[in-house]
């Protein structure tokens, strides 16, 4: 079970989140400009790494907030904890226990 | 069974440790249940047998080593129940066909509904299924305490029971056993096995189109690969330059201590999503969701765990005290519409078999048998061309768990 | 029966002094079906021991007549059942059961029983059980002809099928440091971290903290073991913020330091019936830093016939003497490859147990020799013990020497020791991995993964003095990682001892009786032969093909001999040939111990409405509905629940009824882009919505599929209150929230899910507003002033109430908003003042009743994860112009396609009766498959017979066709028709 650290509220464990997936995605628009193709991408395709991924997390059971954590998907160390609107920071690929 | 003890001492090695050869007429990466059977089709189907299989680790070492052995077909729409009654037609021939006991037991299954809404269901989906040909029946509340005797059917249970449906031919088979059994009819077919021998990445003709694979292992040229590697599906996509609609989740499983018969049948609850048979050696074998992020650790996370044994526990109150032995987990495709994808890529000459999510165990014998018969003639099998990958554009999905709510 | 009046020498292998046994309480317990005597203190292994019981168990397999191997965790052969009707509790290792008073005990799998068992004839034709055999034989013509039978032979426990009524709790806990193991080492830094101030959590799996100081006594500070034992722990019991759990096991490490350990509270029956005793406590620890002192366990030797009750691992039988005061046997021989088993010789010396022989592989260290030689033990060294004797035990053990002699040696005990396995298992549960350190021929932990320190025995540190020390510098560095200050305290010095030696000794060839690797599951030595003849030579395949290690011991005993047995038959190195992984947990833990005592309504909390006592006085029939208690009816004397739903059905029809729908969603959405934002999210348009009034819409995901319906109120320009479903309620309130936080960051909207904080009652008939009226309300409710569609803010019979004139029925409703705790104040003032009106109290099938007539929408019954809004009828959003969720996917071809299931309107042709719900059904001229099925179907009281939904390929296009309803009894004719078979124009709302 992960222990994750709110921005908002502090280190906390994984009961009180809920997991939402790849972030940074972009929603492409306006509709009827977009091809099937690249609908049923931004739809389905996900980069699914062996590795460092950045992720959504809502603090559901908590704040009410959500977050973008960094998390390497072998180990399950999280490298960063950052807000919704910040890019992904910078991270070597190496582990760090959080 | 004269027959079988008198040669049980003589028998030899069940497969060949083939060393990787410089070039054949098709290479399957992945050593698992789908791809020994692709291999194994390949030569018996087709005459193609100048074939490797290509596994990074121990043959069977991925989900078909990982599973709750569960084999069904109780699907709803029609192209999945004709998929999968496929399979469980050809498991249960299997021992004869690569004459190696995989011990198919169709001791049923029973799936339970709690509530107005899921008898109501129930009736929609066994009407699907025999409409589709899957032979299932309503089960009422009598036929399950008789057929599920440790069941809590009292009125005041967290879910009461008011009736079910089952498919009588559904059952477990010896997961480990069928790996091994097309592993050992593949090699009497020349199909070499080669283990330990990891894909770093693709060669490509000057059209773009599969010229071999590059391992740990050196390079092996081939006309045609055959990816089958659930679990790292996308890693090899990635490799070889496109996109899956496949994310990567733990799927944790469970077994008891070995306890006398108490359960001779699989037991599904809708309520719970958890599910349990009893292993011949007396394993109570539960399992239940899905972890709730991307994870390649072979490892689970205790909150599923206490959600799954819990509702055991719950549901079948005599096996309480019956204590968990072991947890395990698997990595599985995970695709949104819950459907496996089958047939050909991007890339020409790379034919995929993925996206099996939780039930990929159940679907073997089919899905090597379409992956051999695209990869052999070029076409996909008529079976397998509702899966093929330009649904995810089109929106022609197969959403089984759309439609039933239940994850597949 | 006065216990104490028995004689002493019904213990006839009690010694007569020693061990941490309390000889003033004797205890009686049975164990099959025969009668014993021990003493508090006493494990049920150590009792039966000293009372001279050494068959206690059958083996898995070949139903082999079994003793005890070991003392702890790691027994592989004696499992027992303890406890009788409810309270048994299978497959427990004797070795870990306290003796209790009145305790009562039976082997498992063995019938009749131990002494004679049917099963043992598997011993007989053991040659065809060899490893796999299951694979090559029972094929014909049908596996499960024989599958009854094996299934039957296996298994170990009978579990009864009777509720188990053990307690269970869940308990949760945080610390600094946890130290799991309370052996020498786990001492040594649980006081290091505790004296430095750290809030420290020791961990025992035994009743008493020492581990192997409570049978290797030593000197430790210049005390002897028992006296810094209890030093040790007087001092943790003053810390402050240090707590020491006994008979715990720490049994799983998962992500981020999360520790499960099992906690035995209490094992005797007649004290577990308390209510509120828990038998158990499964604990889940979040811990800063971890310290592993688990110890390690002895190794057996792998030689023909190492099973017989008799042969047991050497430092067991210290354990026996010392801790328990128990002489295994009389005549005992030691066969070791390791200087440690002469310490066993010793001790049973010491003990008074004849010691016939010491067999040592190795050139004996002569240290140790001329110690043999001074208390009289024979020494044979370059020599091995090859085969046994005796099939209800142990009678003579055969020697070879170095030069091929060979020679029997009388005896009724044999203490082997392979060497130690580090106890690892956690290590390997975090993510880290073994490595082989050829020196002490072991496995050890390799790097950590996680934020651990491992010490002593755990880590390969066997003697006690560095054991101490690494313990001591654990602390420390698990201190400074989480930057506390260590406290400057020296580490404990033991006196300094010997260096130990071992050369490894995976197996002795040229025994005639089997040399069993894994006791619990029965493989041989050469099983593992076979396996590497068939290529099974990965440790995985090993493991699977022969089940070595997958026996509930998890191959504590047997791993390590496996491994190294396959190394040196395939010429691999053991780090090459693998270690398996260990797994949680580290011991059984019960299925009841993972739940935890929430059970009956507490597992996975019931949740019930404002009103529930209402309802439940009225004879309400509660029945779940997306996860709430609502009444389905309410039963008046006689009634069945159908009739009861007909009757509240008509009774909405003809005058008023009362319905409680407190659990739909309520949602708060406010903001200058409130109206924007729901635009958005909304399949339909909201932003032209006038303030006061409602509209219904339809909420899709990206994919196009309808996942919510409701209304919409509009309470201001910038404030809209939503309405969702009862399932969708906290579903759509953090689909909201993701869009706004995660995507729409620039709109000014904030939302508030309020659905629990408003109850809601409806009012729905011809009589409604007379009713709503009597009981008094300052909102003007005519039809003019307050017509269907709108939203008041007022009071009803003088409580603040938010009244919507919204309908799910068809008949003119009024939806009352009020505080969920004014829902019972409000109810009763509602069905007085409706009382001469007819009013009737409306569960929820007479409430889907009146919603089918009118052919309304109920999401998740007529739509699944499939269904999108054309589907429904709903077409006109593809002419909405700005974007919203959902909307690229319903311009796919797929979602437009003409043959798509499509909602309609269906009328039994054969009769009044109505078709059952979810039965498939075909257009005309289709002789196979499904066209479709009944998605909502009831018999309508009103228009005296069926009517029904459903969905049906194409089916908008197929207005007044004939269809077949495929229904379990036969099949029966029936036509589309439109949704609505009740008011289609809806005049009824309007008045």
């Amino acid at each position: 079970m992960l222990r994750l650290s709110c921005p908002f509220c502090g280190p906390r464990d994984e009961r009180e989140f809920h997991c939402g997936g790849q972030s940074h995605i972009q929603r492409p628009g306006p509709a009827e400009a977009v091809s099937d193709a690249s609908w049923g991408s931004y739809l389905f395709d996900r980069i699914n790494p062996r590795g460092h991924h950045a992720e959504r997390w809502h603090h559901s059971f908590g704040c009410g907030r959500w977050f973008n954590v960094l998390r390497d998907t072998t180990t399950h160390h999280i490298l960063a904890v950052y807000a919704m609107t910040e890019p992904v920071p910078d991270m070597v690929q190496s582990d760090s226990v959080a | 069974m004269r027959e079988g003890l008198k040669s049980a001492p003589a028998w030899g090695a069940a497969w060949r440790d083939a060393a990787p050869g410089p070039a054949y007429d098709v290479v399957i990466v992945g050593g698992g249940g789908h791809g020994l059977a692709c291999a194994y089709y390949l030569a018996k189907n087709h005459g193609i047998r100048n074939v490797a299989v290509i596994e990074k680790g121990w043959i069977g070492g991925g989900n078909s080593g990982r599973n709750t052995t569960v084999v069904r077909s109780n699907y709803y729409y029609p192209a999945s129940a004709r998929l999968y009654d496929f399979s469980v037609d050809l498991y249960e021939k299997l021992h004869s066909e690569l004459n190696y006991n995989i011990m198919f037991s169709q001791r049923g299954m029973i799936t339970l509904a709690h509530s107005r809404h899921d008898m109501e269901a129930a009736v929609k989906w066994v009407g699907a299924m025999n409409a589709n040909g899957v032979a299932t029946r309503m089960l009422t509340r009598a036929d399950i305490a008789r057929a599920v005797p440790f069941l809590d059917m009292s009125a005041d249970a967290r879910y009461p029971v008011l009736g079910g449906f089952a498919q009588e031919k559904a059952g477990t088979a010896r997961h480990d056993a069928v790996v091994w059994g097309y592993a050992r009819a593949a090699d009497r077919l020349g199909v070499d096995i080669i283990q330990n021998c990891a894909v770093t990445g693709f060669m490509r003709s000057a059209d773009g189109a599969i010229a071999g694979v590059e391992t740990t292992r050196g390079t092996i040229a081939c006309g045609r690969v055959g990816l089958a590697v659930a679990g790292s599906s996308t890693t090899l996509a990635d490799l070889a330059g496109f996109r899956l609609p496949v994310s990567s989740y733990a799927l944790q499983a469970f077994v008891s201590e070995p306890i006398k018969p108490v359960i001779d049948t699989v037991v599904l609850s809708l309520a719970t999503g958890m599910y349990v048979s009893q292993s011949d050696k007396g394993g109570l074998v539960v399992g239940g969701g899905l972890d709730h992020y991307l994870s390649y650790a072979q490892r689970g996370n205790l909150p599923v765990a206490g959600n799954v044994l819990g509702a055991l526990a719950e549901q079948f109150p005599a096996l309480a005290r019956v204590r968990l032995l072991r947890q395990w987990a698997g990595i599985v495709d995970v695709v949104a519409d819950s459907s496996p994808i089958l047939g050909r890529t991007p890339v020409p000459g790379l034919f995929i078999n993925c996206g099996w999510g939780t039930g990929g165990f159940k679907a073997i014998p089919a899905g090597g048998t379409l992956l051999a018969h695209h990869i052999a003639t070029g076409d996909p099998h008529p079976l397998a061309a509702p899966f093929s990958l330009d649904r995810f554009s089109t929106g022609a999905l197969i959403d089984e768990a759309g439609a039933s709510g239940i994850a597949h | 029966m006065n216990l104490r009046s028995q004689p002493l020498r019904s213990q006839p292998h009690r010694l007569p002094t020693g061990g941490l046994i309390d000889r003033d309480r004797p205890l009686r317990f049975t164990f099959a079906g025969r009668r014993y005597t021990g003493y508090a203190g006493d494990t049920l292994a150590s009792a039966l021991l000293a009372n001279g019981v050494r068959v206690l168990g059958r083996s898995f397999k070949y139903h082999r007549p079994r003793g005890l191997l070991g003392a702890g965790a790691e027994e592989p052969n004696v499992l027992v059942t303890v406890g009788e009707g409810a309270w048994a509790v299978p497959n427990l290792r004797a070795t870990e059961v306290p003796l209790y008073d009145g305790l009562v005990a039976a082997p498992v799998n063995c019938w009749p029983g131990v002494g004679f068992d049917i099963g043992a004839i598997n011993n007989v034709f053991s040659r065809f059980l060899s490893a796999g055999f299951y694979y090559k034989t029972f094929m014909w013509p049908d596996w499960h002809l024989f599958e009854g039978f094996i299934r039957k032979a296996a298994g170990l426990g009978k579990v009864e099928n009777l509720p188990d009524p053990h307690r269970y709790e869940t308990c949760f806990a945080h610390c600094d440091v946890l130290v799991i193991g309370g052996g020498p080492a786990g001492i040594a830094a649980a006081r290091a971290a505790a004296r430095s101030g750290a809030r420290v959590l020791l961990v025992e799996q035994d009743a008493v903290l020492g581990g192997r100081l409570n049978h290797d006594d030593a000197m430790i500070d210049g005390l002897g073991a028992p006296a810094w034992i209890r030093s040790a722990e007087r001092e943790l019991a003053q810390a402050p913020e240090t707590r020491i759990l006994r008979n715990t096991a720490a049994v799983g490490y998962f992500d981020h330091n999360l520790v499960a350990l099992l906690e035995r509270v209490e094992w005797d029956p007649a004290r577990l019936a308390t209510p509120g005793q828990a038998a158990c406590r499964f604990w889940q620890v979040r811990a800063g830093r971890v310290i592993l002192a688990t110890g390690a366990i002895e190794r057996p030797l792998v030689f023909g016939g190492n099973d017989r009750p008799g042969v047991m691992l050497a430092s067991a039988l210290r354990q026996y003497v010392n801790r328990y005061g128990v002489a295994p046997g009389r005549r005992a021989v030691i066969f070791t490859n390791n200087d440690d088993a002469y310490t066993t010789a010793f001790c049973l010396a010491d003990a008074g147990v004849e010691v016939a022989a010491l067999v040592d592989a190795r050139k004996a260290p002569e240290d140790l020799a001329a110690q043999l030689r001074g208390r009289g033990i024979a020494l044979h060294d370059m020599s091995v013990i090859c085969d046994t004797r005796g099939y209800k035990g142990l009678k003579a053990v055969r020697l070879r020497d170095a030069s091929g002699r060979m020679g029997w040696i009388d005896c009724d005990l044999l203490g082997m020791s392979g060497g130690a396995n580090p106890t690892a298992h956690l290590f390997c549960q975090s993510g880290g991995r073994l490595r082989y350190d050829e020196e002490q021929a072991l496995l050890r932990p390799g790097p950590a993964v996680q934020a651990m320190e491992v010490a002593g025995g755990a880590n390969g540190t066997l003697a006690l003095g560095p054991a101490l020390e690494e313990a001591h510098a654990a602390a420390m560095r698990a201190l400074e990682g989480m930057g506390q200050m260590p406290a400057a305290i020296p580490a404990p010095r033991a006196q300094a001892s010997r260096t130990a030696t071992i050369t490894p000794l995976w197996s002795v060839a040229g025994g005639k009786s089997k040399a069993f690797v894994d006791f619990q599951n029965d493989v041989t030595l050469a099983d593992i032969g076979q396996a590497h003849r068939e290529n099974f030579v990965s440790v995985e395949h090993l493991k699977r093909y022969t089940t070595l290690g997958m026996a509930p011991d998890q191959g504590k005993t047997s791993g390590v001999n496996a491994l190294a047995i396959m190394a040196s038959l395939s010429g691999q190195s053991i780090d090459a040939t693998g270690t398996t992984t260990y797994r949680f947990p580290f011991t059984p833990v019960p299925l009841g111990a993972l739940r935890g005592s929430a059970t009956g309504p507490l597992f996975r909390p019931v949740r019930r409405m404002p009103g529930h006592a209402c309802h439940a006085a009225l004879g309400a029939v509660f029945e779940e509905y997306g996860g709430w208690q609502r009444p389905s009816c309410y039963l008046r004397p006689g009634e069945t629940p159908h009739a009861a739903e007909q009757r509240e059905a008509a009774q909405v029809r003809r005058a008023v009824g009362l319905f409680e729908g407190s659990p739909l969603g309520k949602i708060e959405v406010k903001g200058p882009d409130a109206a924007r934002f729901l635009d958005l999210v909304y399949a339909n348009t909201l932003s032209t919505l006038k303030v006061g009034r409602c509209r219904y819409g339809l909420m899709l995901n990206e994919q196009g599929v309808i996942i919510d319906d409701g209304v919409a109120a509009r309470l201001g320009e910038d404030h809209f209150l939503v309405g969702t479903t009862s399932a969708g309620a906290d579903r759509i309130a953090a689909w909201l929230e993701e869009w706004l936080q995660c995507e729409w960051v620039d709109l000014d909207v904030v939302i508030a899910p309020v659905t629990a904080q408003w109850g809601v009652l409806t009012l729905s008939g011809p009589q409604a507003r007379a009713v709503l009226a009597r009981a008094g309300t300052d909102i003007p409710i005519d039809a003019a002033a307050f017509p269907h569609m709108s939203v008041r803010d007022g009071y009803v019979a003088d409580i603040p109430a938010r009244v919507m004139r919204v309908s799910f029925t068809g008949e003119m409703s009024f939806e009352i908003n009020v505080p969920a705790d004014r829902v019972d104040a409000l109810y009763q003032a509602l069905m007085a003042a409706g009382a001469d009106m007819g009013i009737v109290p409306v569960g929820v099938e007479a409430w889907m009743i009146l919603r089918t007539e009118k052919g309304y929408l109920h999401i998740g019954v007529d739509t699944d994860g499939t269904t999108n809004p054309l589907d429904v009828g709903w077409a006109r959003v593809l002419g909405k112009k700005v974007d919203f969720i959902g909307k690229r996917s319903l311009l796919r071809p797929a979602d437009q396609a003409p043959d798509r299931l499509q909602l309609v309107g269906l009328e039994a042709m054969d009769g009044p009766d109505h078709l059952p719900v979810g039965s498939h059904l075909r257009l005309a001229g289709r002789g196979d498959g499904s066209d479709g099925y009944v998605s909502s179907s009831v018999f309508s009281p009103t228009l005296g017979r069926g009517v029904a939904l459903a969905m049906i390929h194409g089916g908008h296009k197929r207005l007044g066709e004939a269809v077949t309803i495929l229904c379990a009894a036969g099949e029966r004719p029936a036509r589309i028709v439109e949704l609505a078979s009740y008011d289609p124009s809806g005049e009824r709302l309007n008045d």
